[in-house]
């Protein structure tokens, strides 16, 4: 496989930052999936898609839009009516899929080097993130497990809560050296740190 | 503005973009009836007030809506998928309106 090189790389600086005296309130990191794969089913076919996740990641997926789940190593979760983004820790996921998602039930679109996984963490996440994007982060409102489509200054995320108060966000590869910065920039004032 | 999105939920104007009238009927690709051509391009009821609109979540699901929107006061009266959508995807369908 290629060796794959992060966008973060000259901007990623491990420690602690910003206003932390009394503490970090917030932890950054880039999680690295060696899978990003998005699933779309046909119309009519999403039960048979979703089967499909479960046959090869066993996770099931709970009814509902931006319903998803999250057992530490694999994710999936809905980003629009009838597609699912689907992450792992381990390459291979898109082939895996390949294997059973037939033409007739959808389709499988590897991005596993179009996108940048990016984790933030702590008791400030909510508050950093409500910052950046109109959407409600509250966990009633976004319980764990779920995902979310929605844009920061025009570009693109889709945000998967992986913890009370822990989120994961998508971004594009050529976007992610910036958006880390502006993410840095906004947890300065509760301190962050850097992982 | 907040448009109520049948996947997403709630979320800001920012993210959609309008896609224009949603009263037009096109023509058949091979017609060759100029005043239904004339109509589809220039024709607009531009109404002071319930206005069917298509828009594209295009900040989200990315999915093409029709919306009803009051022109005199921004109220949008209801959204709903613009090609029925995927039955599974419907939270808010048991409010009534999506």
């Amino acid at each position: 496989m290629v060796e794959r090189q992060s966008p973060l790389e000259p901007v990623l600086h491990a420690g602690s930052h910003g206003n932390f005296e009394h503490g970090v309130d917030i932890i950054l990191s880039e999680t690295q999936p060696g899978s990003i794969v998005q699933l779309a089913a046909w119309p009519g076919e999403e039960k048979k898609l979703i089967s499909c996740i479960r046959t090869v990641t066993g996770l099931a997926l709970p009814d509902g839009a931006g319903g998803g789940s999250t057992d530490g190593v694999r994710s999936v979760f809905g980003f629009a009516s009838g597609k699912f983004t689907v992450v792992d820790e381990a390459e291979g996921l898109a082939s895996a899929f390949a294997g059973v998602v037939t033409p007739a039930i959808g389709t499988v679109t590897d991005l596993s080097h179009g996108r940048t996984a990016i984790r933030i963490a702590g008791p400030k996440a909510e508050w950093v993130l409500a910052k950046f994007f109109a959407i409600d982060f509250a966990l009633p409102a976004f319980p764990v497990g779920a995902g979310r489509s929605t844009v920061h200054h025009d570009i693109f995320a889709q945000i998967q809560r992986t913890g009370a108060d822990q989120f994961d966000i998508y971004v594009f590869r050529s976007f992610a050296r910036s958006f880390w910065k502006a993410l840095c920039h906004a947890s300065e004032e509760v301190g962050y740190e850097v992982q | 503005m907040l448009i109520n999105c049948p996947y997403c939920g709630p979320r800001d104007v920012i993210e959609f973009t309008y896609q224009g009238d949603g009263n037009r009927e096109r023509p058949q690709a091979a017609s060759q009836n100029l005043d239904a051509w004339n109509a589809y391009v220039y024709d607009r009821l531009n109404p002071a007030g319930d206005h069917n609109e298509i828009w594209q979540h295009s900040g989200g699901c990315r999915a093409h809506l029709r919306v009803v929107r009051n022109t005199l006061t921004h109220e949008i009266s209801s959204t709903a998928f613009a090609h029925g959508g995927h039955k599974s995807a419907a939270r808010h369908k048991a409010e009534g309106k999506s």
